[in-house]
């Protein structure tokens, strides 16, 4: 495996991951990334026993716990970024249900010129993108007024922490992420630094959620929620080890797949990113420059699954 | 050609005897539905038999037909797909008449009020979520006594708690109306595991109220509204870490308690985000005052008659469910404009059902969903 290369894995349900470590010839020890668990973290018996018995849970979610109920006042910091994130995560839900009924409604206008058609619905894509960039930009300001408020490095518990998390990776030949619940993972990831910590200079090997949060920006989506499919959603700056990528796991049960028009639309939306759906089985191997290497199945802007045909740049390698 | 009902295959055997009623009975479920044809079966002496059902517009009181001179008594009735009806059997000998439930149907729904057979047409099936799941980890059920000032005598109520409550969280609060009715005849701490647990709900506080004179307490009633908002209320935000914004609470209720929810909600505008209306009993009149109801809805056409004349938004979202089989049908379909045009955002869902607890029950995952969805969306395992 490359130094520094990524390894994106379809859902964990029947797990392969013991014949992707011994492909990659990886001997460990390993250090192994199940924040997105939550409370059930340290459930991991089936995760070591695949890694060989090698490998050191980081216990994330386990160490931001314990931040939070020792450490009441970047508790109370954390809790109130938290509410205005959740509030404002909202409100620009509400903006892009909104653009997306539109988008939808002049789509239906097929009476209507296809020039003046084709123009309303590209200002109608661009507020989306527009929406889409000012929201990370707030969610960026708000995390940046929370890092300059509460002063992580000052809190001796939080820095005890984050040399513990260093000290490990530093000992680690390749790092495991497991999926879960993507905001409390990247939450833990963002508090303790593994990037700076060693993260981006060790092979990674993650699936679900554990890939979402290597790309740039994360974007939820589920089309089949109980209430009725929403429309994808930016929700917060990755690790940006993935370049340009968007990943959707379980693509094939969370979208409507078939709905050539609404794939269409998040192609575009999130171009040049490429939206690579990540389906129990799939496996794309990233070599260490962060471009998906030719092959790797891609939603195409013609809505329909296409693949990458050369490495970058990006937007020559999908179908038009 | 279409297939001949099993009755009329039936019918036409011979000989048509106690014998080969004995293998019909061992052949099929009762009622028999065969697409929508419902067949409705009593088998012993009478000399009336009848299928007592509450379908608005339909004749209740359907007689049956005997079978030759055998002791099977039939009746067909048309049940459209998805349909769930709650029916028992009336019969007569001689100047007695009995009524209960049918004694070839195992499926029973209960209620405060006593038990009913249930006939699942074509289509129905009871949903998964109803049912304990292993997976699912159980939240915990707490008594709760508030002593009201309000109401003049002490609330008993029970409060559910998600599996993984912590009090380091803050959590929405449901407010339930006849909440032991809920827990029993609803399935409803099963049904809050299980969507919680499918991610479908948030992690939620619920509190399942209980009135003491019910049809004082639930129809407009100043002293119950007082109770929920300056006591019960005050007192789980004391104890449990609630959002204290309005989003973060409901007021739930079906029938009489959907009178008290809205009624409750229309007092104190500014304290729920949303309330989640069931079958609720919303009688009023377009001219003069007189009503079916009888003197116990004196109170609520009152509201509901002020209420029409100058609706005013009492919540931000309204998730509203009713039976087409129901009475009530009429004014909740006409309650959905009057709640729109009060700048309400309304979720409005009908099942083939009636004024029911399994109907009520069967609405919770639409409803629950949508006032407090679940995390679903950040989920990726």
């Amino acid at each position: 495996m490359d130094q520094s290369g990524i390894v994106l894995l379809g859902p964990q349900r029947r797990p392969g991951l013991d014949k992707v470590v011994a492909g990659l010839q990886l001997d460990g020890p390993f250090a192994t990334i199940t924040a997105g668990w939550q409370e059930r973290e340290v459930a991991d018996s089936e995760l070591q026993e695949h890694l060989g018995g090698r490998a050191v849970n980081l216990a994330l979610w386990s160490r931001r716990q314990e931040i939070l109920d020792r450490d009441p006042d970047f508790a109370a910091a954390h809790r109130a970024r938290q509410a205005e994130l959740s509030d404002m995560q909202e409100l620009y839900q509400i903006g892009v249900s909104h653009t997306s009924r539109a988008i939808t409604e002049l789509r239906e206008q097929t009476e209507r010129s296809s020039r003046s058609r084709e123009f309303a619905l590209r200002d109608a894509e661009e507020v989306l993108r527009s929406l889409d960039r000012r929201h990370l930009e707030r969610v960026r300001d708000i995390d940046a007024e929370f890092y300059d408020l509460t002063r992580p490095h000052e809190h001796p518990l939080i820095a005890a922490h984050r040399a513990e998390v260093a000290q490990v990776l530093a000992q680690t030949e390749a790092v495991v992420i497991a999926g879960g619940h993507v905001a409390e993972l990247l939450d833990a990831l963002h508090l303790f630094n593994v990037v700076p910590a060693g993260l981006d200079r060790l092979p990674i090997i993650a699936w679900s959620a554990g890939a979402m949060v290597l790309t740039e920006r994360v974007v939820l989506f589920n089309d089949n929620a109980i209430r009725g499919p929403r429309p994808p959603e930016v929700y917060d700056d990755g690790l940006a080890l993935l370049r340009d990528t968007v990943v959707l796991p379980s693509a094939h049960k969370r979208l409507h797949m078939n709905n050539t028009d609404r794939m269409s639309l998040l192609a575009r939306r999130f171009a040049p990113a490429l939206c690579v759906p990540l389906d129990p089985g799939a496996r794309v191997d990233v070599p260490a420059d962060g471009a998906l290497p030719a092959g790797t199945p891609v939603i195409g802007t013609s809505g329909g699954l296409s693949c990458v045909v050369t490495a970058p740049p990006a937007e020559e390698s999908i179908d038009g | 050609m279409a297939k001949q009902l099993a009755i009329h295959r039936l019918r036409a055997r011979k000989p048509l005897d106690e014998q080969s009623i004995d293998r019909f009975l061992q052949l099929h479920d009762v009622p028999v539905v065969e697409g929508e044809h419902c067949t409705f079966l009593y088998r012993g002496q009478a000399d009336e038999v009848w299928v007592r059902h509450r379908i608005v517009g339909q004749p209740q009181r359907v007689p049956m037909r005997r079978l030759g001179e055998t002791s099977l008594w039939f009746v067909v009735l048309e049940l459209p797909a998805g349909s769930r009806v709650e029916y028992q059997l009336e019969v007569r000998h001689g100047e007695h008449y009995e009524q209960g439930n049918d004694p070839l149907n195992p499926h029973v729904a209960n209620s405060p009020v006593g038990s009913s057979s249930v006939c699942q047409a074509t289509g129905y099936a009871v949903p998964d979520w109803v049912h304990p799941d292993p997976d699912a980890r159980p939240g915990e059920i707490i008594d709760l006594t508030v002593q009201s000032g309000a109401l003049r005598r002490r609330t008993e109520a029970r409060v559910y708690l998600p599996a993984r409550f912590r009090m380091t969280h803050s959590y929405p609060l449901l407010v339930v109306h006849d909440g032991d009715d809920y827990l029993h005849y609803a399935a409803m701490k099963t049904v809050l595991d299980n969507l919680i647990h499918r991610l479908d709900m948030a992690e939620t506080v619920v509190v399942f109220s209980n009135p003491g004179d019910r049809n004082r307490e639930y129809a407009n009633s100043v002293q119950h509204a007082r109770f929920v908002v300056k006591e019960l209320i005050p007192t789980l935000e004391d104890q449990f870490p609630l959002l204290t914004t309005p989003s973060g609470r409901c007021l739930m209720g079906a029938s009489f308690g959907a009178v008290a929810s809205l009624s409750t909600a229309y007092r104190y505008p500014d304290v729920f985000g949303s309330l989640i209306l069931q079958s609720g009993s919303f009688v009023f009149t377009d001219i003069g005052t007189d009503h079916d109801g009888g003197p116990v809805f004196d109170p609520v056409v009152r509201f509901m008659n002020r209420y029409r004349a100058a609706p005013r938004k009492v919540a931000g979202r309204l998730f509203v469910s009713c039976g087409t089989y129901e009475p009530l049908i009429v004014p909740n379909r006409s309650m959905v404009p009057v709640f729109e045009r009060a700048g309400m955002r309304v979720r409005y869902v009908e099942a083939r059902d009636g004024h029911s607890w399994e109907d009520w029950r069967d609405r919770l995952r639409d409803g629950l969903s949508w006032i407090f969805p679940g995390p679903q969306k950040y989920v990726y395992e």
